[in-house]
């Protein structure tokens, strides 16, 4: 993927990764797999075996299932959870794969017990997944934030659904943006990941779990209810073409092991329980070597290495779509499920000769800011739709102080239903 | 009981690193940890394939003076953290160290649904009455009219009996000492060690500097005295006058018993289900 990137070299490295990069297709000779199977465990080596042998047909599947087989397929062999619509599909079909393929799923008295797990067994070895709603998300928030201060790699599917608090349990809704990203206390760094459709739930689960592997911290994934539980026609890649990230094993003795190592761009090998180690994992802030510590300079350096870790790596993590952008004069600036529906009014919109483009963020946090900026500059006005009173609105408000506010048109619904094509072609018109 | 010499006791201290350790003069937590190391040792346990657990607490700050692999975690979640290192790893001894307030507060319900599960975790509660790292708030196992500092005219609601939470829980060890009786202690974790399911040891512990100052205790020694003279041990329970075991601390193996433990089902269903099918799908 690097590659590929310089050898494209523009003045803004994320604009590169405009077209849509697809995670499961690549080839598996990209050049990733430098930092892959160094040591892969056992069950996971049974799990590729089985997968290798099957051929794969195109079905019809959810979002929900298509975010299980992505976990299946990058190698996740735990899973702990608690039933909570609209993701229990998630749940459910793990319980049936996971045991057949030598994997763990147990279901956890609570959300808070599932990210407690989860991340004991990948401190274990195991590439661990659990998928929840909003109200097991904000649960999980303490664990999350521990997962990613111990930097330990786990992926949480939030399947969002209307909130606050119990909501409308089968409506969808975006309201969950900020809390990815802020939820949990303190600064900590986000990996945020927003798929519009089946496939690319598929994708980006596979993607998510690749990340929170090679960059060792928590990973999300947002779903919009409607796309876990939408049916759509997939045909997922053959085993040899989806490429697995896993974990750098340390081959130094224990004595020089440092649990975060500060090399390669902030990214450390990562012993496992059970390899002779012998490591120490607070959730205090804690020096390289994992060991409690109240000293000015080593708190500093900790929280900075969690915030470098992201922004030395933007270009490997942002990823964008950039549609119908090229001669446009409206942009609209949608994720999930309502750029679907931005797709559909910008057709529309073009047959009626108006120049309207989309941006779509795949990673939504870290937020994709130079591509954003760059792609908006030319535009006259920006349009977000979105499921939530403002959350994506205000990155675009924070990006494009040039513009004049009134150029910032905002579709707001939180209401249960979706924002459909016709409301957002109406809107086109009227900002014309 | 091997005796176990002072020397290889230090062997499993991070010495090097960490000490000297946050917890004040007279506190049981070293006692406890002494006991700890004694039982591996004298099991002669392979190293690397122990796991120490904890949450929050004083007692919780054991696992960074102890050379093993050991975890840190969350404020009541230590349960849920070893079950999922139990289940990936089903052959790890797994030892959770937590407090009164860890355990029974914050964490009863990974505590109730663990023991029920019948997991094989070794959960040693050290339970002192309050909490201490916070300054002296009431517990749920603060006696019944003590004083803590959220209860500072006397403690107005009834405790819990650990013991008898976990084994209504369904665990299948359960045993009760004090800090006084070192070699019980380090027998019964020897025998949780040995245990194929789900155990819990409660260990009546001294805090002498927040709760026995605010309960008039004295300070460690009487403290220490008290648990010698205020405690029965089980099988003398029966041939006592029920004056002279009212109120006292019962020590001793409350339960013993052995049920299907929960990864062992878990390898049989996955032995079940991975013969004859496997991935079909997808």
């Amino acid at each position: 993927m690097q590659e590929k990137k310089t050898s494209k070299t523009t003045k803004n490295p994320e604009v590169m990764q405009e077209k849509k990069i697809s995670t499961a297709t690549k080839s598996p000779a990209a050049t990733e797999d430098k930092v892959a199977a160094v040591n892969p465990a056992k069950t996971e080596s049974k799990l590729s075996e089985l997968q290798n042998n099957l051929e794969r047909k195109t079905i019809i599947m959810q979002g929900n299932e298509a975010v299980a087989y992505g976990a299946l397929d990058a190698g996740v062999n735990f899973f702990a959870g608690y039933p909570i619509t609209p993701s229990t599909e998630v749940a459910e079909i793990l319980a049936a794969e996971l045991p057949k393929r030598g994997g763990t799923f147990i279901q956890m008295e609570d959300e808070i017990a599932s990210i407690c797990a989860i991340t004991g067994a990948s401190l274990a070895g195991a590439k661990a997944l659990t998928a929840t709603s909003g109200p097991g998300f904000s649960l999980m928030q303490e664990g999350i934030g521990f997962a990613k201060i111990t930097e330990t790699p786990c992926v949480v599917v939030n399947v969002q659904r209307m909130g606050p608090s119990t909501g409308m349990p089968t409506s969808p809704a975006q309201g969950d943006i900020m809390q990815s990203r802020w939820g949990s206390h303190g600064d900590s760094p986000a990996i945020v990941l927003y798929p519009e459709s089946v496939k690319e739930s598929y994708e980006l689960t596979i993607r998510a779990v690749n990340l929170s592997e090679k960059y060792r911290t928590c990973v999300v994934l947002l779903l919009d209810e409607v796309i876990g539980h939408m049916r759509e026609s997939v045909r997922l890649p053959d085993m040899a073409n989806v490429r697995v990230i896993n974990r750098i094993k340390p081959t130094v003795p224990p004595h020089w092991y440092k649990h975060y190592d500060e090399n390669q761009k902030y990214l450390s090998p990562l012993a496992s329980y059970g390899d002779g180690y012998h490591f120490h994992v607070t959730g205090l802030t804690h020096d390289s070597q994992g060991f409690p510590t109240n000293k000015a300079v080593e708190a500093g350096d900790m929280m900075d290495r969690l915030r470098k870790k992201i922004t030395y790596n933007i270009r490997d993590l942002v990823q964008i779509e950039s549609h119908e952008m090229d001669d446009a004069n409206i942009a609209i600036f949608a994720a999930g499920i309502t750029a679907r529906a931005a797709k559909a009014a910008i057709s529309m919109a073009r047959e009626e000769g108006f120049k309207v483009g989309l941006l779509r963020p795949l990673t939504i946090w870290p937020f994709p800011d130079d591509a954003v900026r760059k792609m908006l500059r030319n535009v006259e006005t920006v349009i977000v739709p979105e499921l939530n009173q403002g959350q994506l609105i205000r990155e675009i408000r924070r990006l494009t102080k040039d513009k004049n506010d009134s150029n910032i048109v905002s579709i707001q619904r939180v209401n249960g239903q979706l924002i459909t094509p016709n409301d957002i072609l109406r809107k086109i018109k009227e900002v014309i | 009981m091997a005796n176990i010499p002072q020397k290889v006791v230090h062997q499993y201290l991070r010495h090097d690193k960490k000490f000297p350790h946050v917890w004040c003069a007279g506190c049981s937590n070293g006692i406890i940890l002494g006991a700890i190391i004694r039982a591996i040792a004298s099991m002669n346990l392979d190293r690397d394939n122990i796991v120490m657990v904890s949450g929050i607490g004083c007692s919780s700050r054991m696992p960074v003076y102890i050379d093993l692999d050991t975890l840190h975690t969350l404020h009541g979640r230590s349960i849920a953290y070893a079950t999922g290192i139990k289940m990936h790893k089903p052959n790890t001894k797994v030892i959770v160290v937590t407090g009164d307030g860890d355990c029974t507060a914050i964490g009863g319900n990974h505590l109730i649904h663990a023991a029920r599960r019948n997991i094989d975790l070794s959960v040693i509660l050290i339970n002192n009455n309050i909490y201490g790292m916070t300054g002296g708030q009431c517990s749920p196992t603060t006696p019944h009219d003590a004083i803590a500092t959220t209860a500072p005219y006397g403690n107005i609601e009834p405790n819990f009996n650990v013991c008898d939470l976990a084994m209504g829980a369904g665990a299948s060890f359960v045993a009760r000492t004090t800090a006084f009786h070192v070699t019980e202690m380090q027998n019964y974790i020897q025998a949780s060690l040995e245990h194929p399911g789900f155990s819990l040891i409660e260990v009546i512990a001294a805090c002498p500097v927040i709760y026995g100052r605010l309960n008039k205790k004295g300070g460690a020694p009487q403290m220490m005295k008290e648990f010698r003279d205020n405690s029965v041990p089980l099988a003398a329970v029966d041939k006592l006058p029920k004056e002279k075991v009212e109120g006292k601390i019962i020590r001793g193996i409350l339960r013993k018993e052995i049920r299907q433990e929960y990864t062992a089902a878990y390898a049989d269903l996955v032995r079940r289900v991975s013969d004859n099918n496997g991935g079909e799908k997808c």
